[in-house]
């Protein structure tokens, strides 16, 4: 029963995507190529192509595009590496791991608010240099928005870096990291150089998919990119964004295409991506056999935890300003601190998101819940029945991190209107499903395959079925990547805006609708209010992810990574 | 097409579900006529009201009117809010693509402008019936042409007006006490004062009513604007435009290599003292922002000279609306004198009225005596004139070449 369950499980998960990707697909495809009969479009045609190229913006949207996910993939993969290079095992590797982990369950969004409050002309850092230099108005300069997408990119890194991070820690205990350095230390080898050469090469397959992701999310970011990005042109899904929001409908055609492009943007900066691993893999492969112990390791220590602490200082201060400012009264440049305080944001806003709570929290644990039992079950099958060739039909899983979802959704919208479902809570749950799972498998795959086989095998030698060996010896040994890829599922179903407004249709309300249609009026105090409310429904399930691991292997020391 | 296909597409369970599904029989519709059955198949339905949900003392306005439609007609009204209303269109848009041509999830969209030109092309609204609502009377379309042509496209009893807006500026005295009054004399200040005047980034509805209101002014013949755009010299009446702004550009806020998105960034920028003048399509904007403690209570509000430009807002109903009869009783809610003076209330709203006052009775002429004055609202004497919306193919071109020039060249 259970066995026929397992080998069934690739297919049933596919099966349960294949309506809304393929539905979202076509909804993206059809009116690329001017299929849209709702607006007249009844004839295959290349002119919405034409219109996309014929926008004097585009080789600067796409380069934009471009250049910042490729640049804060980078950047956020290397601090990543330093900081666990340079400083695990040591106690202010904990006390970084405590304060970056929180930052994950901050939305993107409201990250990038507290940041550009921090370092706008007129934020937080300038205020305090003008009193000092005497500034009555701010300086007028391009920080925010600026034309390279600087501003962008870090913001961007102060969210993705905790991402990468969390990914590794789930990653490591399997690779039992210890006892390599031990060894590679005992060899000589500094501490830096010893993970570079006897971790690295074993860690980064595992953490592969989600470097992926977070690239293809940093190539396709709208909301960040809106408050931190260049504008004259903005990134191409920004753009996108636009376009599909135009009152002129006509430019939904124009936006399917964009938004082809930005598909088409993605895998080639995935591909580049690879190249680069390639080549890399390539150059190292002399440097990592040809013995050398390193030198001079105290800068690239020192590069990754200022970094590291300077990002979570980044993100910790914009949260406390997005605080301060949710009971702000008036509050100008350059006062550092508010004229006067006031609960009436809280007031007004807070019940009726607090009414909200249980039922966000309830699509979250439910299409969470669901996608890591089709994620296991997927990963068991692989394990138990070599089923490869299912699992490898899965790449389909990653298609709605790929598209950019304000083009994918209104095919999904559709297909939500003719299962009959639109509108329900079930259908909300399902479609949360369809981008948790992604998130889920990124999360929990690799773990999942690089557990040492032979744990496995003993339990067998022992005389324990599948099943048994499933929930008495796997499981428990993934507890932490379990918990951790649910923990970020539940995140992202937290984080849903537009899927659930189209497919609930205004009947599912749920807090991150509320908050983003209440922020959208753009004063900063309600911001305040909303990125706080979505900060902690989305910290609980991290909370969970922390705690139980803690407790579980309280008397398990080996459980404990490091 | 795109639905035949995608249903080839579906997977079995979907397509089994599809055929389940009972098609939605549609009911028998009151005629908006005939007010009496509209009320009797008002009462008891629930209205899905999609409106935008940014601003705090719009949302609470709709919850009143919501305790009143319960109140006076049984009609429940639940405000789904949206970030952009081009989600309620694409939600219309979705269900027309999915077949869905009765019961759908939208009752009632608060509309104008450009949206509503695209729903009325595309056959999307429901109607004619707004001139048919009781409370139409009241209104004076002969002498507010704004109630009847929403950026010059006929309304055609599609959708009912209930709030006028017009563009005004707002400056902080303590910082600027003599603001300037026309095009020209905002280019002259941003030469003095450069770095400290900018305008939302267009196609922003505010950035090209910004442009649109310049181009009225510069032009050598605003009257060519009412025209559709391919029927007008558009080199030359735009020429002078360009002019200016190419003066202007370098003197903006960052020179022009950044914009604020729309116009709340705008009020944002000014609060942090980043810029001495700005806008909104809207009389009260300055008021509410000083209530919201956005704004020091210094600021005011001024418009330009020889007038500024206006219209109306609007609620449509989607073709599809599963409670028509009920968003209609909304509709003629909201056209009430009751409801109207709460709206033009700087307390609340602070839109202008769009009744007529010579219309209505003495005490409901007296609701109207009775609102305060905003501590940074004009008048509708200091308001002044507004002026005519130019035909809506001007904006898409000016919008347009505005990208072109200034929008994709950091």
């Amino acid at each position: 029963m259970a066995l026929s369950l397992t080998r069934a499980a690739p297919a049933l998960t596919l099966l349960a995507l294949l309506g809304p990707v393929t539905a979202g697909l076509a909804g993206t495809l059809a009116p690329a190529f001017g299929l849209m009969p709702a607006l007249g479009g009844t004839e295959v045609s290349l002119e919405p192509f034409r219109a996309l190229f014929g926008w004097p913006g585009l080789p600067r949207a796409v380069g934009l595009s471009l250049f910042t996910g490729l640049a804060a993939t980078l950047v956020s993969l290397a601090l990543t590496v330093l900081i666990c290079a340079g400083w695990q095992g040591t106690r202010a590797f904990t006390a970084l791991e405590r304060a970056l982990s929180p930052l994950l369950s901050v939305p993107h969004a409201a990250a990038a608010f507290g940041l550009a409050f921090l370092i706008a002309p007129s934020g937080w850092i300038a205020r305090l240099l003008a009193m000092p230099l005497g500034w009555d108005r701010p300086p007028d300069i391009l920080i925010l928005q600026d034309p390279f997408g600087l501003s962008l990119i870090a913001g961007l890194v102060v969210k993705e870096m905790p991402f990468l991070l969390l990914m590794t820690l789930a990653a490591l205990p399997a690779l039992r990291p210890a006892q390599s350095l031990a060894t590679a230390q005992a060899l000589g080898y500094g501490r830096v150089t010893a993970w570079f050469k006897v971790i690295l090469p074993r860690l980064y397959p595992q953490i592969r998919l989600p470097v992926y992701a977070v690239l293809a999310f940093s190539v396709s970011v709208v909301d960040v990119a809106m408050i931190l990005g260049p504008g004259t042109p903005p990134p191409l899904a920004v753009q996108v964004l636009k376009w599909m929001n135009d009152p002129d409908l006509a430019m939904r055609f124009r936006a399917a295409a964009g938004a082809l492009l930005l598909l088409a943007l993605t895998v080639a900066g995935l591909l580049l991506w690879r190249g680069g691993e390639i080549a890399l893999s390539r150059l190292s492969a002399r440097w990592l056999t040809a013995g050398g112990r390193g030198h001079g390791e105290g800068p690239l220590r020192a590069l990754g935890l200022g970094f590291g602490a300077l990002s979570a200082a980044l993100v910790l201060l914009g949260l406390i300003g997005l605080a301060i400012w949710s009971v702000a009264g008036l509050w100008r440049f350059p006062e550092m601190l508010p004229q006067g305080w006031t609960l009436r944001s809280w007031m007004r806003h807070g019940p009726e998101m607090l009414a909200l709570f249980g039922r966000t929290l309830l699509i979250a644990a439910m299409s969470s819940g669901i996608a890591m039992i089709l994620t296991t079950a997927c990963l068991e099958a692989e394990q138990r029945h070599g089923l490869r060739p299912g699992t490898r039909a899965l790449w389909l899983l990653y298609l709605p991190l790929l598209v950019p979802q304000i083009a994918f959704l209104p095919g999904l919208q559709v297909a939500g209107l003719l299962s009959g479902l639109d509108g329900t809570l079930a259908a909300v749950i399902a479609v949360h499903v369809v981008f948790v799972l992604p998130y889920a498998f990124l999360s929990l795959s690799d773990p999942y395959r690089a557990l040492d086989p032979r744990y496995a095998a003993v339990a067998h030698a022992l005389g324990r079925g599948p099943s048994a060996t499933f929930w008495r010896v796997r499981l428990p040994l993934l507890l932490r990547p379990c918990l951790t890829a649910a923990a970020v599922s539940a995140a992202v179903s937290v984080g849903q805006y537009l899927p659930t407004l189209f497919i609930g249709g205004g009947r599912v309300p749920t807090l991150t609708t509320e908050a983003l249609a209440l922020a959208s009026g753009g004063d900063r105090r309600i911001i305040g209010v909303t990125a706080l409310a979505q900060t902690g429904a989305a910290f609980l399930p991290f909370a969970l992810a922390l705690l139980i691991p803690a407790l579980a292997w309280r008397n398990r020391r080996g459980m404990r990574h490091g | 097409m795109i639905r035949r296909s995608m249903r080839n597409w579906l997977p079995l369970g979907l397509a089994a579900a599809l055929t389940i599904t009972p098609p939605t029989l549609a009911l028998a519709e009151a005629e908006p006529a005939d007010w009496e059955a509209v009320l009797a198949e008002a009462e008891g339905q629930t209205v899905y009201w999609n409106a935008w949900g940014g601003a705090e003392n719009v949302n609470a306005f709709i919850d009143w009117i919501g305790d009143l439609a319960q109140d006076e007609y049984g009609v429940t009204l639940e405000h789904v809010k949206l970030s952009d209303t081009a989600e309620a269109v694409s939600r219309v848009l979705a269900e027309k693509t999915a077949g869905k041509d009765a019961g759908g999830a939208i009752d009632l969209i608060w509309i104008n402008g450009e949206n509503f030109a695209a729903m009325k092309r595309q056959g999307l609204l429901f109607g004619p019936w707004s001139e048919d609502l009781p409370n139409w009377q009241l209104t004076d379309p002969s002498a507010n042409a704004a109630l009847t042509a929403d950026f010059t496209v006929p309304t055609e009893g599609l959708e009912s007006p209930w709030g006028m807006a017009q563009l005004v500026f707002y400056h902080d005295t303590t910082r600027l006490p003599e603001p300037p009054r026309s095009m020209a004399a905002l280019a002259d200040w941003a030469a003095q004062n450069p770095g400290r005047f900018t305008y939302p980034q267009p196609p922003d509805f505010l950035g090209s009513t910004f442009l649109k209101q310049a181009l009225i002014e510069v032009t050598p013949d605003a009257a060519a604007l009412s025209q559709p755009v391919d029927e007008a010299d558009y080199a030359a009446a735009t020429a002078p435009l360009w002019d200016w702004l190419d003066a202007l550009t370098p003197n903006l806020w960052r020179q022009g290599k950044a914009y604020p998105q729309n116009a709340q960034r705008m009020i944002q920028l000014m609060a942090d003292s980043e810029i001495d003048i700005g806008f909104e399509f809207n009389p009260n904007a300055a008021s509410n922002a000083i209530a919201n403690f956005q704004l020091p209570d210094t600021v005011r509000s001024f418009v330009l000279e020889g007038g500024s430009l206006g219209n109306a807002s609007f609620v449509a109903i989607p073709y599809n609306a599963n409670a028509k009869a009920g968003a209609m009783v909304i509709a003629n809610l909201l056209l009430s004198p009751q409801a109207q003076a709460r709206m033009a209330s700087p307390d609340e709203l602070g839109f202008g009225t769009v009744l007529a006052m010579g219309r209505l009775s003495d005490d409901q002429v007296r609701l109207f005596d009775e609102i305060p004055v905003g501590i940074a609202t004009l008048t509708p004497e200091e308001l002044g004139p507004t002026l005519p919306e130019p035909h809506p193919s001007w904006m898409e071109k000016l919008e347009e070449d505005w990208t072109a020039r200034y929008g994709v060249a950091p």
